[in-house]
Order: C-alpha cells, then structure tokens, then sequence
C-alpha cells in the first residue's frame, strides 16, 4: 500500500468529478481522480445532450438555478482555454396554444429572477424567422441567445487532460467499495483491491453517490436513475436546426428536444421514465417512437431515413430534484455532490468552484500554484483543416494521411494520440476522436483501430475491450491461419 | 502543392473501379485509379468462398482470385494507382474536375481531371440505422467487419452467433463460422422470404442445419458487457405476436440486413442522389448530374454479383471513353418511368441511337412474370421472366430497332418499365 495521503480523492470522473479536479488542480494541493469504468466520462455525462442550459427552467431558490446561471456564464472561458468545442447557438422553447404561451410568459419571468441575459418572449413571426424548421402551427415562445452546444465527452476529455497537466491523478478502474477513517485521513478501498488514502474525499459517483454515501457511513439517501433514450441523426440531416429547440416544459422534465451538434449531426429526445436499475441502458420501440412523434410535431422536416443510431443514458435523480452539494453532516471531511442531473452539465464549471469553496471552509488549505497553466492546445482534426494545412501535417507526420475512419475523416495519427493520452477501450477512441461514431457504425474502421491499439499498447487484439469490464471484441486468434501463414513463409 | 493531371481519375479500386479503369486505359487514355485501402480488389479480397465470375469468365473463382483477373491487368497497363488515398473533397461543376486527395504514402495532393468515376462501393447497413431495441454491448458486427477479422486478420470474433438479416453476406458468414468451429444458432430474417441468393440459402444454412427464421424480428438485445442473448418475435399476419416471443442466448450477433451506396462524397459534391437506390441519378450513359462525372458499381445501385458490377463498369468506361471524344454531347434522351412492382432502375434516362441497358429490381416474389416497357402507349417490349424476386437484379436490353422517335413538347416520350 501507498503511503501517500492525498488532500482530496475525488469519486467519479464524470463532468462534475473532472470540473472539481480541474478547478484544485490551479493550487497547491494533491488530488487524486477514483473512476470505476476504464475511461473517465464512462456514465451518466456520456450520454449527455450537450446543451448548455440559458438557465430559465429551475426556480431562482434552488441551488440548481444559481449554479447553472453561474455555470453558463463561465464557458466561453472554459473553450477559450481548453479548446472543446463549444457553440452558443441560443435555445427556443416553442409554443403551440395559448396556454403554453403561458408556461413561456412564466419561464421568461423565471429566467429574469435568475438572471438569464438577453431573454426574449417571441411572436410567431419572430420565433418562425429565428427557426423556419419549425412546424408553422407554433404560435410564439421563448428566446433565449445564451444557450449553447457542447460535446460532453470532449468537454470531460479536456477537463481532465488539463487536470493531469497540472498534477491531478487519474486512476481508473478503481471501484470504490469502502471508505475508513483514520487519524486525519480517510482510507478509500477499491473493489479490484486497491487503496488510497485522502484527508478530503469528494463523492460526486452520479448513480452511485448513494451507495458510496453509505459505504463511507455518510448519510442515507436514494438515487432513482431516470432513463433517457435519444436517437443521433447524420450530418446535413433536413430537419437540422439553428437552435436548439425545446417544447414547453412537462412537470419534471424538458421535454423531447431537437438538438442540432457542435459536429453537425442532429440528436433528438430524451425520454424520462424512472426506472429501478442504475445499469439499464436499453432502448425501447415504444420510447423512440414517442422520440420521433414529439420531434417531428415540432420540426416536420426531421426524417427516419437519416437515423445513424440510438442510446439511452440515465440521470441521477433525488426526491426534490434540487442538486445536493455540501459536506456531510455525519462524516467529517466527505463532501457530497449527488443529484447532478440535468443542467448538471452546464452548471459542472460553477459546481468546480462551489465544491471547492466549500472544502477550503472545511479546512483544506488552497493557496494558488504559480505554475498552473489553464490551456490545452486545440486538438488536430484532420477533418477541420485546410488543405494547405493538411499537407504540411502529413509532411511531418504521415500518420495523418492515413484516414482510418472515413464517415467521420479521422487518422491514424488522431488515432495514436488518443491512445497515448490513455484512450485504450475502442469507446474511449471513438468518444475522443470520433472514430466509429459515423455511418457505418465502425464496420470499416473497427479492425484498423483494434491493430492500432495492439501496436501502440502492446495489448493482444484478444484483450482490447469495448469499454473495459467483460466487453471484449474478439473470442481468438486463429490457429489455423497462423499454421498457413507459417506455411507461406516456407 | 502537388496537383497532378489526368484524363480520367477513378475513385476506388474494387471491382467496379478496376474494370472500368482499364476499359478507360485500353483506348490510350490517361487513366489515375485511387483507393483508401493499401491494396487493389476492394471487398473481393475477404470474399474468400467461391461463386465469382460465372457469368464473366464461365468459371467459379474465389474473391481473391477474380480480383486477381483484374490485378494483373492493372498492374501490365499505363495506369496510375495511388493506394492509401482517400478522396475528400470534389469540385465537379466545372470543365476540368479537381479531387482533394489524402494519403499517408503522397500526402495531400490534388488530381485534376477532365472525367471522374465513381466507383466507391457501398457500406453495410447496421445496427445503429436500424434502430434495434436493447443494449449497446461488445459483440455485435456486421457480417462484412466478421468477414474481414476472420478472413483476412485471422480473428474469430465469438463463439455462439445470431446472424441478422438473410442477406448473401450473412449466409456465407454462418457457413464460414460454422467451419472455423463457432456455433450458428439461427438466421432471423423479417421478411417471409430470404434476401440472399437460393444458391446460398442451399449450401450455407441447409447443408449445415443451421435454422432460418422468416418473418421474425429481434426485438431486444441483452447484455450489459458482452452480448448474451437476443430476444426474437414472429410476425404474424403482419404484426408482431409477442406471446411466441423467444430468446437465443449467444455472445456475438451479425448484422447482414443490406447495404447501401456510399455517396457522401458525391453527396458533398452537388451531386443528386436517386432516393430509391442511394446513388447518384444517372443518363443512359451513366453520367451524373455533374457533367463528365459517371458512377457505377455498388456506389450506384447495389448488385448481387460482382459479375453485373464488372459487366457495368465496363459499359461505364466505353461510355466516358465516347464522352472524351465529344461524341455522345448531343444524343437526345428520353426518361425512364419505374411502373408497378418495380423497385428502381437504372440507368434513369434512354436514347434512341445507341443501345440501352437496364438494371432493375423487383418488389414482388413471382414465377413466369412479363415485364413490359412501353413509349407513351406504344408498347416496345414484352420481356417474359422466369421467376423474379427482389434479391435477385435483372437485366434487359432495348435496342434503337426498338424505339421510335416520339415527342412531346419536344421531349421524347418517357420509356415506362411495369412488371406484372
């Protein structure tokens, strides 16, 4: 066992685990990042819509509201520095009667009292010029220029890549299953037999910040995963927005929204249904079908045809549905952060901060580091460059002629560097880069990257997994052909 | 910057881009063929069982074997060919066409080129367009991706397989898993009657007991890691009867349910697509809707035996061969009318002066049935059929004996094709 003693062990490397990371990483402060999947960004913020919430949906007395509004604002930084892409392509709540009209006039009032910039209660004419792929029954809505796009995965990506940069430790596959407290530190055990000692833990596990609650004696509550299945339609598609696009609120939830990519492709939903089981990502007929009737009525245009693929990703939910951020009234030094579902993504950068507050309340000593350096370089697509550019890279690195996944023009070099930044599940790639993300699904390029990680990792192309865990890709390697292969070579 | 200059620049060099890459060569013309993949052959390659080249050479050859055919050929002939070059850009709306080219072996470099085919095949439909309900596990591929890992990589993807879809691909995956020791556990198809080949519903499924289910669906996925059972329902006078709903455990599912044209890269061009076939809609002398740019093979309409996508790219290549020396420009052409129980043909317009040749498809299972094409109400040609079924592509010719020249308003009357 280590004697090393952390300052802070962060559980969880979702986007509100990275965004804490990240921020304690600008001090003088050790931190260690604890993931149970075998790449960071693996759970709930994964399957994220992306958007960058105006902040006009929560009540201005929760604290979900004021993060969120805090959360929004901080982006444009957060992209300047770390170079995730990242539109404020504005949002729209379209509204079909007059008693939705209603809903608009209250959610406008609501974004005032939080603060929200820029909040605009539109005509239908003005809310048809904003978004002409809206159905022309809209009879007005809600503006809102501030709301934008991001990608969640390359958002966590960069969070944590900066973190690393500025001395965070990242450990992955590393289930925490225990949590003792001794003298001035806790001892957090992992499931895979590892142990690491911090004198702050921070629990932001999503779906299992219950569980890792009571495994550390902290207080007792429940997570209810709330499922939502979306369907990801290709680049060009018709029903391709300039905003996003939102219906009028329902009780609990947003609604189905149509949500055009940082990448240009289209994604529509989410669903919400509770359900039981925090590892039940299956989708349904009967949840898309829903998906598309409530798209379609908003946007006509938007077609089957264009379907790349569907997933569905689950939101950590608690009762009151208001974000639970505060140390722990019965373990000393446990900060709790749970119930960061929706806009936890975009209220993640203030959420950094907030923790961070609260942990210099609770004692740690933060004094800023004069070397923290905030900025990652813009990572090289060879799809984004011009060709002028293209031919100078390839100049120096062949690797980038060599495009691997072509629905979505990445190489091989993207490929290398993703790897060498610790990417090694073919999800991990495809999240970083975008390779298998396209048309044919992998079918082209799965084998080329499965030979690319074996080179670059000296993994045998047997133990290259999917997304870690039991999720291998291939059974063997054939004997038979080794024997001709020999044969050949005699 | 590199731009080099050309003739003619094909793009891929499967079996569609090979052929008419050398018909194009053989008349002199100064032909480039590119392709993304390090080696010449496209799919053909992985096809490791026989059945190729029966129509073309009278005799059953191997993918690799037929592919071979066409290999040497290139290699004896003035042809440029860069391999490990991807095309990703093309500006076609002008007389000489110019193609942004990427590769690890000639960097970035540009081909100009008074003529361009396209000839870059098609992908496998998958899971993901297809919106299979379950979970998102390890283990499933396209039979396509199982063929390349297994025949060419050496890898044996699973050990117990479900293969989706009854289409050629997916029959000649369960009959080669079976012989490399995995277990076949079924092939589930939607229809009520198999998409592939009957010669490959024989001789792989029969021979090996492995069982076909016709007008089944998987409806859900199971497997949280791994794949590791499909569920599986019967439609019963066309709905789903969820009470026979039954449940294979396995750990690897294949996808085998189509393919389609691969236009992105025409798509970004301008080019127009026909929305029946995916490819792009083409005169009868397969031309696009950007002048001097032709498409055949599978990036035009998908076929069911490499022969047909030689046999085309060949008429392709005589075709940008007369489009070279200016002698096809002002040949009047009439449009071609899909009529009932036809899904698509191709090409989408006909002449009068020169021969024509359809490729079509047909949307009904049906034993001696007649296709008839007509000129207004002129009926040209009653062309009596053995059996037709949608997997399988026909063939016809019309002749310019067979047509006469009538307009209106100074079009020619459509050519309207119906099967009944």
């Amino acid at each position: 066992m280590s004697s090393k003693v952390y300052d802070v062990a962060i559980i969880g490397a979702g986007c509100c685990g990275a965004s804490i990371a990240r921020k304690l990483s600008a001090y003088d402060v050790s931190v260690v990042l604890l993931e149970k999947c075998a790449d960071v960004c693996f759970g709930v913020s994964k399957a994220n819509s992306g958007i960058i919430h105006a902040g006009f949906h929560h009540p201005v007395t929760s604290l979900k509201a004021r993060l969120e509004i805090r959360g929004n604002l901080m982006f444009d930084q957060l992209h300047y520095e770390l170079n995730f892409p990242f539109k404020r392509v504005g949002i729209i709540v379209a509204a079909f009667s007059v008693e939705e009209m209603k809903t608009v006039e209250h959610l406008y009032a609501q974004g005032i009292a939080n603060g929200v910039p820029q909040l605009e209660v539109c005509s239908r004419e003005r809310i048809l010029a904003l978004e002409p792929q809206l159905n022309p029954d809209v009879v007005g809505g809600l503006f809102a220029p501030t709301g934008g796009i991001i990608e969640p995965y390359r958002y966590v990506f960069a969070l944590v890549e900066n973190a690393q940069k500025n001395g965070v430790e990242v450990k992955t596959n590393f289930t925490v299953s225990k949590g003792i407290k001794e003298g001035d530190y806790w001892i957090v055990e992992s499931k895979e037999g590892e142990t690491v000692k911090a004198k702050y833990v921070v629990n932001s596990a999503g779906l299992y910040a219950d569980e890792i609650s009571k495994c550390f004696g902290a207080e007792e509550f429940k997570i209810t995963p709330r499922k939502g299945e979306e369907f990801l339609l290709q680049r060009n598609a018709r029903g391709f927005p300039n905003h996003v696009i939102f219906p009028v609120p329902g009780k609990h939830t947003k609604g189905i929204l149509v949500i055009p990519t940082v990448e240009g492709t289209l994604m529509i939903g989410p669903t919400a249904e509770e359900i039981d089981d925090k590892e039940d990502l299956t989708t349904t007929p009967q949840n898309l079908e829903k998906v598309f009737i409530q798209a379609t009525y908003m946007v006509p245009t938007i077609s089957r045809r264009e379907i790349i693929t569907s997933f569905a990703g689950l939101r950590p939910t608690l009762p009151g549905n208001d974000f639970y951020i505060e140390p722990s009234q019965k373990q000393p030094n446990f900060i709790q952060v749970a119930g960061i579902q929706s806009p936890g993504l975009t209220a993640s950068p203030a959420i950094g901060e907030y923790v961070k507050d609260i942990l210099k309340k609770c004692g740690l000593k933060l004094l800023e580091k004069s070397d923290f350096d905030p900025y990652l370089p813009k990572q090289i697509r060879v799809r984004e460059l011009a060709f002028e550019e293209l031919e100078e890279l390839i100049k120096r690195n062949s690797k980038y002629g060599n495009i691997v996944c072509r629905c979505e023009c990445v190489s091989e070099a993207e490929i290398v560097e993703a790897i060498q930044k610790g990417h090694t599940t073919l999800d991990g790639i495809k999240f970083y880069t975008r390779a298998g993300m396209g048309l044919c699904q992998g079918a082209f390029c799965t084998y080329k990257i499965l030979k690319i990680i074996s080179r670059e990792t000296s993994i045998p192309i047997e133990k290259i997994t999917k997304r870690g865990g039991g999720s291998w890709i291939i059974y063997k390697k054939l004997k038979d052909l080794e024997l001709m292969e020999n044969l050949r070579r005699i | 910057m590199i731009e080099k200059n050309y003739d003619v620049l094909v793009i891929g060099a499967g079996a569609a881009g090979m052929a008419s890459a050398l018909e194009i060569a053989s008349a002199g013309a100064k032909v480039a063929i590119i392709d993304r993949e390090p080696y010449l052959g496209g799919i053909l390659p992985q096809c490791i069982h026989n059945g190729f080249g029966v129509h073309l050479f009278k005799e059953e050859l191997t993918g690799p074997e037929y592919a071979e055919r066409f290999i040497s050929q290139i290699k004896s002939k003035d042809i440029d060919v860069y391999l490990n070059s991807t095309a990703t850009r093309m500006a076609v709306h002008q007389p000489v066409k110019q193609v942004n080219i990427c590769s690890s072996e000639h960097g970035a470099f540009k081909i100009n080129a008074t003529a361009i085919v396209l000839a870059m095949g098609c992908r496998e439909r998958n899971r993901g367009n297809l919106g299979i309900p379950g979970t998102r596990p390890a283990g499933i591929f396209t039979a396509g991706l199982a063929q390349r890992l297994l025949n060419i990589d050496g890898y044996l993807p699973g050990k117990r397989v479900v293969i989706v879809g009854s289409g050629d691909i997916g029959l000649i995956m369960a009959r080669r898993l079976t012989w490399t020791g995995a277990e076949v556990l079924g092939v589930i198809e939607i229809l009520p009657y198999p998409s592939g080949l009957t010669r490959n519903i024989v001789q792989c499924l029969h021979d090996y007991d492995i069982p076909l289910y016709l007008s089944h669906v998987v409806t859900k996925i199971e497997g949280k890691d791994r794949v590791e059972a499909v569920q599986i329902t019967p439609i019963e006078n066309g709905v789903l009867n969820e009470a026979k709903t039954f449940r294979i455990e396995c750990d690897t599912l294949l996808f085998s349910v189509g393919l389609v044209p691969e236009n992105e890269l025409t798509q970004s061009a301008g080019i127009k697509l026909n929305p029946e076939t995916g490819g792009p809609l083409v005169d009868s002398r397969l031309m696009t809707s950007a002048e001097g740019v032709f498409a055949c093979g599978n990036v035009l309409h998908v076929h069911d035996l490499v022969d047909w996508v030689s046999q085309e790219a060949q008429l392709c290549g005589k075709e940008v061969l007369s489009f070279l020396e200016g002698k096809t420009k002002e040949e009047v052409q009439g449009k071609v009318t899909v009529g009932p129980n036809l899904k698509y043909i191709i090409p989408n317009k006909y002449r009068l002066r020169t021969k024509n040749r359809f490729s079509m498809r047909s949307l009904i299972v049906k034993d001696k049935a007649t296709l008839l094409i007509k000129q207004g109400e002129r009926i040209v040609k009653r062309v009596p059929l053995r059996h037709v079924k949608p997997a399988e592509m026909f063939h016809v010719e019309v002749k310019p004996e067979d047509l006469i020249d009538t307009r209106e308003n100074g079009e020619l009357l459509p050519l309207q094709f119906s099967l009944e």
